[in-house]
Formats: structure tokens, sequence, C-alpha cells
């Protein structure tokens, strides 16, 4: 890492900042954070120390222009995916846009839903261009995209309340080299986007990020109890004027819900969840509402 | 002013997103308050750097970390990111204690909103950028003037409440936009009426009518006379070194009479002051020596018969080494060029080799003197006088500044030595610059500072959004004992 040990914070043309961050006790290699308008990459690369410099140098390359690229076709992705809709031509536009078109028949939805995953993706595949790593994580936000060469796993924690600190573990699996999976991604009413559902967070896996994204989203909607009194929810444009979302009411909070009411809820996502497993759009997917967990089946998981 | 209840376009990026009033864009870190665009950055932390240490080491032990931010005095929380509160009244967003060798010291951070701010810009160069007094344009909008010039380079004054909210609200915009660059150690284009266009980024070489600036001058003609007058000593008759300020006659020169240089009949243009020292030889410019000059010979008069003979030979050459001609006298007297002899190319490199890069230096500069004080306590005057009395240091993203003398807090620091991206803008228009008070908790409580709100800064849990950032090495660590300038 000589190369980037001089420099403090890199500085790349135009907006977007790079910089290294503080390495992990686990590899003793320094992440690299990329953060552009909203933005924000944390990327964990483990292989040569050289691979790892090339990798970070391809994944700083090519992340200076993804903020241009996806504004300049910002209005048709803020659109409802139909099979009429015009397709786009960026590349990590279509990234989103081939996620979400299998979503398209479970309700509106547009290419946004896979923004943060799609980047993701983009960003690592740039990396693996560049060189060979044992293992790889492109972190945006939440929606990770992974890479994993023979012989590696990546243990996988999830934790409720990160924000307040402090570390419960709710659920943990492991992935190895063998899973198909290499798209973990994380949807729920706290994050950045707004969710039409009322779950904490659904993590789900699927062989990309860009689909595991996409379907967290989709899940993350379906756990809901809709006309239900202690669910507050405004249109989304009277919070965000310009969202995708439009009119459509995103919830804002969700009052004490009583076991069965949580039970309710979340069969409505698992339901969902099974069907998107079931036509192999995901891995497996975990929902959490209010202290409660729900994983899909099993039997999907073969 | 800002109406509070408007929404507001955000243009810092791409997505513009339009926020609503007490609520963030997609960014999560700009936000419209009471209609004000406010960064809501994660607040830097600036970590002292092992003294061996590389500039990005965490100082948090991985081992048996506690989940906690800060552990220590080798941890300054600094303002950037911090916000702002409004009103001013309401304390500071954070008040952060830090235990210093046993002495409990307290940080106020806050983000301050500059309504009164500039920059100062030294351009290290001889070229004729404009004339003093010149108004300084970005995008055609005036933002400052051309001041008064330094040694060896241009100094331009920019910004201020003038140009700010003083003219047309495109000025105002544009100034505003010209600062937040400069200050965030961006490139800028500037024009001077009558005069170059320049292209200006802090730490970087200036860019002069598209060419970029590479040397300083050694010193002036007089000057450079003064330092290589021995090392041209028998291999030339006569130099004349072209400067925009004092143009340099070596024969006539102090310098080269004490080593025995005997007349050469030269007549020099331009007005002497003292022997072998000449001003105003032409006009200023873009050419040799920050002259208007290409063709140096017209800076001469033919030259006088009663000392001159044929076969003199003469060096001309600027004051960074970048022109340079070899003249000898032909039998009419007239200076002809011919190829320089190697010996003398040397002392040419010489001057050129001794010249420092040319470089452009921003300095941000803002008054602190208003209503951001109430933030820190509730008898502001306080806060300026433990300022003043150096018993309060004053920060500026963890960055030592130079205070000015007199009332209020005013004060300057270099934009280099921050951390990228520190300073934002509002509106209004007006700039966000970090600043951090640091003072002993005892004479923090005696000003009447709001006690109840601080923090140990050990407390600060992960959940405080923030990023760590190298402490720059060649700044002192603020909580340190303060040395008085």
């Amino acid at each position: 890492m000589a190369a980037f040990a001089d420099d403090k914070a890199l500085t790349m043309a135009g907006r977007a900042v790079a910089r290294l961050m503080p390495q992990t006790a686990a590899s003793g290699l320094p992440r690299l954070h990329l953060q552009d308008g909203p933005i924000d990459l944390v990327i964990m690369a483990e292989g040569g120390t050289d691979a790892v410099e090339q990798a970070y140098r391809a994944a700083q390359a090519r992340f200076v222009t993804v903020l241009d690229e996806l504004c300049a076709e910002l209005p048709l992705l803020r659109q409802g995916v139909t099979p009429e809709t015009a397709r786009p031509t960026g590349m990590i536009a279509c990234r989103m846009r081939a996620a979400v078109e299998p979503l398209a028949v479970y309700g509106f939805i547009t290419p946004m839903a896979a923004v943060a995953g799609a980047v993701a993706e983009e960003i690592l595949a740039a990396m693996l261009e560049a060189g060979p790593l044992d293992r790889a994580a492109v972190n945006n936000g939440g929606d990770i995209a992974l890479h994993l060469s023979p012989g590696r796993s990546l243990a996988i924690g999830m934790v409720t309340k990160p924000e307040l600190g402090g570390i419960d573990l709710f659920g943990r699996f492991t992935l190895t080299h063998e899973d198909t999976a290499r798209g973990l991604a994380t949807s729920g009413r706290h994050g950045r986007s707004f969710s039409l559902g009322i779950a904490d967070a659904v993590t789900v896996l699927a062989r990309t990020a860009a689909m595991a994204d996409a379907a967290a989203t989709v899940i993350a909607n379906a756990v809901d109890l809709p006309h239900h009194p202690l669910v507050q929810r405004l249109p989304a444009n009277r919070i965000q004027p310009d969202s995708d979302l439009g009119d459509s009411l995103v919830t804002r909070d969700v009052g004490v819900l009583s076991l069965a009411e949580k039970t309710e809820a979340l069969a409505g996502g698992v339901a969902m969840a099974d069907r998107l497993c079931a036509e192999g759009l995901i891995e497996r997917a975990a929902l959490h509402l209010q202290g409660e967990t729900c994983v899909t089946r099993e039997t999907n998981h073969g | 002013m800002a109406d509070p209840t408007a929404t507001i376009r955000c243009d810092a990026c791409p997505v513009m997103c339009n926020i609503r009033p007490g609520l963030a864009g997609a960014c999560d870190r700009y936000a419209n308050a009471d209609g004000l665009l406010v960064r809501v950055d994660p607040l830097v932390l600036l970590e002292a750097a092992h003294a061996h240490g590389t500039p990005m080491v965490s100082l948090q032990p991985t081992e048996d970390w506690d989940g906690r931010l800060v552990r220590g005095a080798d941890t300054f929380v600094t303002a950037i990111g911090a916000g702002t509160t409004y009103p001013d009244y309401k304390p500071a967003p954070f008040i952060v204690a830090t235990d210093v060798d046993g002495v409990d010291m307290v940080t106020v951070v806050t983000e301050g909103v500059f309504s009164y701010c500039g920059v100062k810009i030294k351009i290290d160069t001889d070229r004729h950028l404009g004339n003093e007094r010149s108004i300084v344009r970005a995008k055609g909008e005036p933002i400052g003037h051309v001041t008064t010039g330094e040694y060896g380079s241009q100094m331009l004054s920019l910004g201020g409440v003038g140009h700010l909210t003083g003219g047309g609200k495109k000025e105002g915009r544009v100034t505003c936009d010209t600062l937040l660059a400069l200050s965030n150690k961006q490139a800028v284009e500037l024009t001077i009426d009558d005069g170059a266009t320049v292209i200006v980024q802090a730490g970087k070489a200036p860019i002069v009518n598209d060419v970029m600036e590479t040397r300083m001058r050694v010193g002036c003609g007089s000057a450079t006379i003064g330092i290589f007058a021995p090392q041209w000593l028998g291999k030339v008759d006569e130099v004349v070194v072209v400067d925009d300020h004092i143009t340099g006659v070596l024969s006539e020169h102090q310098g080269g009479k004490l080593l025995g240089v005997q007349p050469t009949g030269i007549r020099m243009r331009g007005r002497r002051s003292t022997p072998g020292r000449y001003f105003q030889v032409a006009h200023p410019g873009t050419g040799w020596g920050g002259t208007d000059i290409s063709d140096p010979l017209s800076i001469l008069d033919p030259f006088d018969a009663k000392h001159a003979r044929a076969g003199i030979r003469m060096l001309m050459v600027s004051t960074t080494g970048e022109h340079y001609g070899y003249y000898v006298l032909d039998n009419d007297l007239r200076p002809v060029q011919q190829e320089m002899p190697p010996e003398l190319q040397e002392s040419v490199e010489r001057i050129a080799e001794n010249c420092e890069p040319a470089l452009c230096s921003v300095l941000f500069i803002g008054g602190a003197g208003g209503s951001l004080r109430a933030g820190v306590t509730d008898n502001p005057v306080r806060l300026t006088q433990s300022v003043g009395r150096s018993i309060t240091r004053l920060t500026c993203g963890g960055a030592p500044v130079y205070l000015w003398p007199g009332g209020g807090i005013t004060f300057m620091v270099d934009v280099l030595k921050l951390p990228d991206n520190a300073f934002g803008y509002v509106p209004t228009p007006a700039l966000v610059a970090p600043i951090e008070f640091t003072l002993p908790l005892a004479d923090y409580a005696a000003m009447g500072g709001y006690m109840d709100h601080v923090k140990q800064a050990s407390a600060l849990d992960t959940a405080t959004p923030h990023r760590f950032a190298p402490q720059m090495s060649e700044n002192p660590w603020p909580l340190l004992p303060m040395t008085k300038h």
C-alpha cells in the first residue's frame, strides 16, 4: 500500500472523495472508502498487497463517473418498470433494470430499487478485472457485492439497531465459495430509502447484489399491516419531492405491535420471500420486525 | 433572508435533491434547516498520528474495543460536520471534554456561518496579473480585487461581505461558490479586469493565461546581480538581469564595481534608482522577468562610444533564468546575438535552480465575533477576551489559526492544513467553516459555559456519525499547551 500511504485523503477529480480507512484486525489491510453525493462505499479486499492496491485503484477509477452516469438517466430510472418502458443505456442502469424486471409482476417497482446493489456490483467487477483477490466486499450502505475465491468463506452476522452501538447479533451464517450467492442486501424502514412496509430489516442473499437489493425492497414492502392505526404513513413525495415512489404512502412510524400482529405482518413478507426463492430470484431471506425474526423455508436452501 | 418554509434545491451533487425544511437530501449530508442548506456530515475526528506512524493508523485498540469512539486525549473532535445550531443561543452541537494530562479540557465545536469571510490568495509569479485595485472576476461576476503585491508574488483579496451580500444576487452566489471551492482546495479560474486569466488552487502552481508558472524569481534583478556577480567574473563583460521591479546592470551595480568590473558604455531605458538599478524599463506583462518585452534589446539605448568597444560580451537574463540571450558588440557597437558559451549557460541554470517552485496559497479569513459565540457561553464577550488572552485556543478543523489582534475573533487559516472538504455554505450566501474553542474546563465554567451540556469525549459512542482523519503532522496538537504565536 506504499503508494496509498503517501496520500492522506485521495482526492479524485470532481466531487468524489476516496480515502483509506484503518485496517481491519482480520486482514491487516486498510479498507477503501469512496464517496460521491449520496453514494458511500466501504470496500474490503484481501489478497496480495499489490493485487489489493491494484483493485483499490481500479475501484477509484471506475467510481469517478458513477454518479454522473446514473444522474444522466435519472428520470428514466425513477419510472416504474413495465415491458414498454424504455431501456437505459448505462452499465449500472442496465444492471438495475435487469434486477427489477422479474419483480415488476408483484407491484410498482423502479430501477432505483436496485441502485445501491448495482453500484456495488459494478465496482466489484472493476476490481476483479484488475487482478485476482482472495476475498472482496463492496458495501454500499448495507447492499453488498461479494467475491470469494475457492476455499474462502465469509461469516455474516445480522445486528439490530447498529445506530445504538454495541453488537446484538440476531442471526449469523457463513457463505462459502460453493454457495451461488454473491449479493447481500438489507432493506427496511430505517434505511435511507423509503419502505411501503413496516419491517425493521429484511436481509436477502441472492446471486447478485442488485437482485438482493431489489428483492429486499419488495419483501420489506410485503411485511405490512394495511390500514393499521399504529402505522403512520405519508405520501413519499411529501417528504422527498423527487421520490421515485411518487405519492405512494411510505411508513414513517410504527407503534408497539402485539405478537399476533407481528406474526401476521411477517407472514406476508415470508410468503413473498418464499415465492421469490421458488422462482430462483433469491437464495434466502431473514425478516425482522420488533424483535421477531422469520427466515425463508429451509427446503428452499437446497 | 432564507425562507424557513421553503423547499431547497440542493446543488451539492448532480442528484439535485429538493429538500423540505427539517429534512435531509438523499445523501444525509446536506439538510434544510429552516430554509438554510446545511451540512450534516459525520463529525471528523482528528487522530494524532503517532510520531512514527503512518497517516491512516487507527488509535482504536482492535482487541478490547468497548464501542466508544474516543479513547482519550489522542483523539480530538473537530467541528467539521458538527452542524450548527439555530437560533444561536442554543448550545453548540458538541461540547466535548477530554482529559489531557490530568487537566480536563473542553472543546466547544460548532460550524460557524461566516457572513464576513473571504480568502487571501498569494500567487507566486512576477508576471503582471493586473493592476492594483483591479476587479477580480469569476464567471464574469466581481468577487474581489488585486491587492498590494509581495516579494515575488501577486496578491488577491477575494470575497468579503461586500461581494457576498452587498452586491447582486448572482454576484453573491458566484462569490460564495468561488470561496467555497478555494477553501476546499479546489481549482478556480479567475479573470482580472485589464489583466490576466489565472487558474488558482491551493498548493498548486498558478496557470497564467494558459501557461503554468513553474518558478518564482530568485530575487529582483538587483538582488540577482548581488547573488551571482562573482560567478560571472571573467566569463562575460556585462550582465543585464531583466525584471519588472528592478532591472540590474552588472557593470554599474555595486556588486560588479567591487569586483572591478569595468564600464561597458551600456545605456538603459527606464528610471535609474541607484547605480546599476533601474525601475520601469518596460511595462508589466507576461514576457521577460514579468515585463511585457519579448526582445530584451528593446530596453537598451545605443551604447556610449566613450566606454564601449567592439567585442564586449553581454548576457541578458530574466530573474527566473527562463529567458536569456548572449550578445557581442560588433564594430558599430551594436549587440549581435550569438550562441551562449557553456560556462555562462551554467550560471543561467544556477539562477533557475535557485528559484523556488511557484505555488498558490489560500488563506481563509473569517470573523467569529458575532452570535456564534452565544453557542459557547451565555456571556459572549468573555469568549472573545479568553481567546484574546490565549486561554482559549481557537482552531479551524483542528488546524492552527492566526488570530488578528484587536477586537472580535478574526482569524486566518491556511486551507491546506484542514482535512479535505471541511467548508460548506448556506444559501444566504455565506460560508460554513468549522471552528473549535479549546480551554480548561474550569475556565469554561468561569466564563459562563454550558456546563450541563459538556460530554466526556470518551462517552461519544459509535451512534454519533463520525469519520477519522489523520492529524496533519505539521499542525500542533490542539489539546497540547499553547505557545503564543
